[in-house]
């Protein structure tokens, strides 16, 4: 990988973060260019869904830097890191559940987001056909009405991947989007997750390695909020420390 | 095919619910009622302003309050210094040692008006304060709290405490505020009598029409996006923030929106009825107001509205009879509410009532009823399931 490349989508760069002392985060630093997917892997509390966590605004960095297309990420709030094109998928399915599968798209839709925004927001053809179309992306198409407390586990995560690709994000983090899901529902998910990963940057954290091997241009391995290894999951999967803490022998 | 996808503002389930309380109010009560009853009637609805502010922040955004007689004391407020001033003219009060001020002041020996009394001179001006005043005040709160993520439980608590401080300052500040007393023997508005029996009926209807202004604002809100927004963050704050919105500022705006209704509520209640005091600001009246919501159903605009005119028709009979008892007979029904039918009696109605009656006019056969059991303006879409 080149490093010097000026046109990489995210830059993370020394990222630490600290929780009364304990270093979940530590010093971590990596780069996704255009049209990634980076697969993260790691043992339990490697600290993965932390780094998302971080990229993300949830939880707010000790130091460091997290650079996305030239804009500081660390010192802006939540929402306006959505707005400057970052999504996030979080691991256990959240999608609204009093609300329509409709509604729950429509809110995710990238129009009308501050106050007087959504309170004149108009239900146009634009928006009903963009809805239409994302939800025959996702399998639901058939169920836009239904209330999605009413979902199977596995359509609320397809729902929830199908509000972020209305908002159209340019870097998409995904937290283990095929967990607890079952075979048939597995095979569609990696179905789905190719056809969307094409043309935008994607971070995903998956366990399944098969799964992995299938989506992944670029693997980084952590281990106790650092870098253990990174690269084609081929190296990764010879690198002898990689199988030594991770992959079992 | 039941969720309404066109997004009308009323369905027409909905418009015949607004028609019925539309009949209610302006008619049947009015029709039924001598003027001293009515004009109790107009003093419930009052609080019917308030209930629909909290079905808005509560049942919708998941915002409890337990401070709206803050507001509602707030427009209550700025109404009567306006109608004070008027009936404290140098002719009225020639008997004070500083005639042209309101009578408690020269009772506690101030002897020229405080500078910010001045502006409640003009009726213009008080009228914007009956709104303003509460907003400007929800704002600050509302901003101080939801920017610091304050939420839940602290939030509530927070609202007491600033219900029980403000009604601390108002009676310890006597000689501003009329204190304990509060602000009485109002007489006119703008030269009109307000305490015949003609005038109470006017403004019983002045209120009505207020009331369906602020019912259609609300239903408004609740059609809006914005509606549909503050029933995800109620489920999921964190999905709604990582969607692109700014938490916070929906809050602030339902907060204030709340505060807006209690006002106009808090101004129709000193025009109706005459005074007001700090006994409608403290913590009881807080609190009660958040029962009416809830015996009507926190999620439903005109529930709550019916809540309010039942519990408070419920108060001025039993606590007739029985005032010791009244207390312990609210705290009751709060309770059954809640843990029997957590939605009210909006719920009761669209969840027992309606789905039995449609069965008993389908004449038993298995068709599925044609529009949506979520009634009275309940703010969750209706399941569709098996209704196709």
């Amino acid at each position: 990988m080149d490093y010097n490349n000026p046109n990489f989508v995210l830059m993370v760069e020394d990222l630490t973060v600290s929780f009364d002392g304990f270093k979940a985060v530590n010093g971590l630093s990596f780069y996704v260019e255009p049209n990634e997917c980076r697969v993260m892997i790691g043992p339990n509390g490697a600290g993965k869904t932390t780094v998302l966590d971080l990229i993300c605004g949830r939880t707010k960095a000790t130091s460091g830097s997290v650079s996305f297309k030239g804009k500081e990420l660390l010192t802006m709030r939540e929402d306006q890191i959505v707005l400057a094109g970052v999504g996030r998928k979080f691991q256990t399915p959240s999608v609204y559940e009093d609300l329509s599968v409709f509604e729950n798209l429509e809110l995710s839709f990238p129009r009308g987001h501050g106050v007087f925004g959504s309170l004149f927001f108009r239900r146009d053809a634009e928006v009903k056909e963009r809805i239409a179309e994302i939800a025959e992306t996702i399998f639901l198409a058939d169920l836009l009405d239904e209330k999605a407390a009413f979902l199977s586990h596995g359509q609320k995560q397809w729902l929830e991947i199908g509000m972020l690709l209305i908002q159209d994000p340019e870097l998409l983090m995904l937290d283990e989007p095929v967990a607890g899901m079952s075979v048939a529902e597995r095979k569609k998910t990696a179905e789905l997750l190719n056809r969307i990963i094409d043309h935008r940057s994607v971070i995903v954290i998956e366990h399944d390695m098969g799964f992995v091997e299938d989506i992944a241009t670029r693997v980084t391995v952590l281990h106790q909020g650092k870098t253990l290894s990174e690269g084609s999951m081929e190296r990764v999967k010879n690198d002898p420390k990689v199988i030594e803490v991770y992959l079992g022998h | 095919m039941q969720t309404d996808r066109k997004n009308r503002f009323l369905t027409r389930e909905e418009a015949v619910y607004f028609a019925i309380l539309a009949a209610v109010v302006f008619l049947i009560l009015p029709l039924a009622l001598d003027p001293f009853r009515l004009n109790l009637f107009g003093k419930y609805l009052t609080y019917a302003f308030v209930a629909i502010g909290l079905v808005l922040c509560w049942g919708a955004g998941g915002i409890l309050s337990l401070g709206q007689g803050v507001f509602f004391g707030l427009g209550g407020y700025c109404m009567a210094m306006f109608l004070k001033l008027e009936a404290s003219t140098p002719e009225n009060t020639a008997i004070q040692s500083t005639p042209g001020i309101p009578d408690f002041m020269d009772w506690n020996q101030i002897t020229a008006l405080p500078w910010w009394w001045e502006p409640f001179h003009s009726l213009f001006f008080s009228l914007l304060a009956v709104v303003v005043v509460p907003v400007v005040f929800a704002f600050i709160v509302g901003v101080a709290m939801f920017r610091r993520r304050v939420g839940g439980v602290y939030f509530a608590i927070i609202t007491q405490a600033i219900a029980a401080i403000l009604t601390i300052l108002i009676i310890g500040q006597q000689g501003f505020t009329g204190g304990v007393n509060g602000i009485t023997d109002l007489r006119t508005l703008n030269g009109w009598d307000i305490r015949t029996d003609e005038a109470k009926t006017a403004l019983y209807f002045v209120n009505g029409a207020l009331l369906f202004a602020c019912l259609f604002a609300a239903q408004y809100v609740r059609r809006s996006k914005l509606g549909r927004l503050l029933i995800a963050m109620r489920d999921q704050e964190d999905r709604v923030r990582f969607s692109g919105y700014d938490v916070a500022s929906f809050k602030i705006f339902v907060f204030c929106l709340g505060a807006a209704f209690a006002g106009i509520g808090g101004a129709m209640f000193t025009l109706q009825v005459g005074f007001m005091s700090p006994t409608l600001v403290g913590i009881v009246p807080s609190i009660e107001m958040v029962i009416f919501a809830a015996v009507g159903g926190r999620l439903s605009i005109l529930g709550a509205v019916y809540g309010t005119l039942l519990v408070n028709w419920a108060k001025t009979t039993f606590s007739e009879s029985f005032p010791e008892l009244w207390l312990l007979g609210l705290g009751a029904l709060f309770i059954a509410v809640v843990m029997t039918f957590p939605n009210g009696l909006a719920g009761l109605w669209s969840e027992q009532i309606m789905p039995r009656a449609r069965k008993l006019f389908a004449g038993g056969t298995a068709r599925p009823a044609p529009a949506s059991p979520d009634t009275a303006a309940g703010l969750t879409q209706p399941r569709k399931a098996a209704a196709e």
